[in-house]
């Protein structure tokens, strides 16, 4: 028995006693930051949740009672680390890959719906009001379409040329892959603008959305007034279909910010934005994947197929895909 | 973790109904994981480039490939990680800097995401814009820059206006960043020279004696200890030492033989047993008594 004049502080036996659940936990932890918690065998990861508990009700009493600051410092950060490792993203990068591809991103275009449909107002009224302005007059091309992103398709080019631009048999097919992949890369950035530009209010998305609408109005009014409409259409849809979802899909995201920073509803608008924003990354990763498909499609099939029935098929078998997938994939049975 | 009291820290209530704190981290830690992280993306670009180079089989689809894996390289690179690592990527792992969901619940993959591709609008496309503004809008190039650098300006700043350190993406996806340090356990000062012969030859102090100081000095004691061994942390034991001798009134002749780093080893246990008892008691004396001259 000691002498009660110098009796040990009381929390140095609160320690000893569980010091050793403290370090079994800390190289548990060590281990699963390292390499993850898949690489753990069963039996110690069924103690994980054991461990973290009793480290929390340790940090309880150090809190109420313990004064010396280096243990109640390792505390802190040992339990912040565990409630990390308890509550972090458990699932593997298959599972979540899988997840998004069956059920989150349908559902995300389910819920957006009102958000959508104002995107793709917003497009298809850019590509009539340009279609119609161009038909009426030619000339007023120019203020539609970029120089360097029309590529010979322009009014001062002849039927026959237009027409090669649409059935063109490239030599490069090595280039193929290339060019899709920059396809890719800039409708990708359409897609990323979008949706950051729904922080700024959504008009510049309404108006990102109605010029790219308009670009491709004035091509459409051009080949229209050749008499190329149905060589058009085959050269557009086969891909576009995929495409322009996906600009939509990116909009509709941009809208969702917007929807969530100028009508918060009950919440606090920063709450509300936080909730619409993880919506909204759902939709624009959708929205990347989506666009990469059409590049591929852009870029492989439509330069190699040349045959119209063949490509209106298969745009024709991408909207069922689209419709389908959208509608009916990840509903919940009930 | 005490000596950053100041920063600002976020609560985070655990299912297990015990609050946690978690600290904010800076700015600068922020930019440097940030870096710390751009450096690995480009050094990975680098390896490739300079060996095709060297075996001479570069040629201009190697740009193109760059666009391409360049885009997704660094689309791909934050959210992996973050998902894979616990909302950790190496420049935040370097710094020990955590992702975690404001609102305590666990960090999804939605977040993830949404934090991530907001980095495009908020550094990727203005950098575009003001490094190559022809090739983005050909015949807008002035204003467009001038906007470019307010925009890539305001969102630079952002974390700087806010106490939580948010840039654009943690306000659109609800994410902080925190600090979550990996502390080692530091000995128990009270149980030195761990054998009963130390404890039972410790020096004896009255309740008079361990009445006079509160937890404040308690744990500035307990500084002192634990830089002992430092530069200069010596001469600092002495002098502490010295005035607690003084305040509590022993006589020095009483403790000749007794080196000072014993004594104030001694002191500590003590006055640390007799604070928390209170404690335990549910009093509590965060420092010495007001009255006290010194």
């Amino acid at each position: 028995m000691r002498a009660p004049a110098d009796p040990e502080p009381w929390t140095t036996a609160f320690r000893r006693e569980r010091e050793a659940a403290w370090h079994e936990l800390e190289t548990m932890l060590r281990t699963i930051e390292r390499a993850g918690a898949r690489t753990l065998p069963e039996a110690a990861l069924a103690r994980l949740p054991v461990l973290y508990r009793a480290a929390l009700s340790s940090l309880t009493v150090a809190r109420a009672t313990c004064l010396d600051l280096a243990l109640l410092d390792y505390l802190e950060a040992l339990t912040a680390r565990a409630w990390l490792a308890v509550y972090g993203p458990q699932r593997s990068g298959r599972a979540v890959a899988w997840q998004f591809v069956a059920a989150g991103l349908p559902r995300a275009v389910r819920a957006a719906g009102p958000q959508l449909l104002v995107a793709a107002v917003a497009l298809l009224l850019g590509h009539g009001v340009a279609q119609v302005l161009v038909a009426g007059d030619l000339s007023r091309y120019w203020y539609f379409v970029d120089e360097h992103l029309a590529g010979g398709r322009d009014p001062t080019a002849t039927t026959a040329e237009l027409r090669a631009t649409l059935f063109d048999t490239d030599q490069h097919s090595s280039m193929l892959a290339a060019f899709a992949a920059f396809l890719f890369s800039n409708n990708a950035q359409v897609a990323l603008l979008a949706f950051g530009l729904g922080l700024l209010a959504g008009v510049p998305v309404l108006l990102l959305m109605f010029s790219n609408g308009m670009t491709l109005g004035a091509m459409t009014a051009l080949f229209h007034d050749r008499g190329l409409a149905v060589e058009w259409w085959s050269w557009i849809l086969p891909h576009g279909l995929t495409e322009i979802t996906a600009v939509v899909l990116a909009g509709g995201a941009g809208l969702l910010l917007t929807d969530a920073l100028l009508f918060p509803g009950r919440c606090a608008r920063l709450q509300a934005l936080a909730r619409r924003g993880r919506h909204a990354g759902t939709l624009v990763l959708g929205a990347l994947t989506m666009l990469f498909l059409a590049g591929v499609l852009e870029g492989v099939f439509r330069q190699r197929v040349h045959d119209q029935t063949v490509r209106y098929l298969v745009a024709a078998a991408t909207a069922v895909l689209w419709v389908a997938y959208f509608g009916f994939a990840g509903r919940r049975r009930s | 973790m005490s000596a950053r009291a100041a920063n600002v820290e976020l609560r985070i209530d655990t299912p297990e109904g015990v609050p946690l704190q978690f600290e904010i981290a800076s700015v600068g830690e922020r930019v440097s994981a940030f870096l710390v992280d751009v450096l690995l993306l480009l050094l990975a670009w680098l390896l490739p480039t300079v060996t095709l180079w060297l075996t001479g089989a570069i040629g201009a689809w190697w740009i193109s490939c760059s666009v391409l894996l360049g885009f997704v390289a660094w689309t791909c690179y934050f959210p992996f990680f973050e998902l894979r690592w616990h909302g950790a990527t190496p420049g935040k792992r370097r710094l020990q800097l955590r992702v975690v969901s404001a609102d305590g619940g666990p960090l999804t993959a939605e977040a993830v995401l949404a934090r991530n591709f907001t980095r495009h609008f908020e550094l990727v496309l203005p950098l575009a814009f003001l490094a190559a503004p022809a090739h983005i809008a050909p015949g807008h190039a002035a204003w467009l820059q001038w906007l470019a650098g307010a925009w890539l300006l305001l969102l630079l700043l952002l974390p700087i206006c806010n106490r939580a350190r948010m840039r654009a993406g943690d306000f659109v996806a609800g994410t902080r960043v925190v600090l979550a340090p990996r502390l080692l356990l530091l000995p128990d000062l009270a149980r030195h020279r761990d054998s009963d012969a130390a404890a039972a030859a410790r020096l004896p102090f009255t309740r008079a004696q361990l009445e006079v100081y509160g937890i404040y000095e308690l744990q500035v004691l307990e500084e002192v200890l634990r830089r002992a061994g430092e530069p200069g942390g010596g001469d600092a034991v002495t002098a502490v030492a010295e005035r607690i001798k003084n305040k509590l009134g022993i006589d020095a002749r009483s403790l000749v033989g007794v080196p000072a780093i014993r004594f104030l080893h001694d002191f500590y246990t003590a006055q640390r047993s007799h604070l928390e008892q209170h404690l335990l008691l549910g009093r509590r004396r965060e420092r010495r008594r007001a009255a006290d001259p010194r």
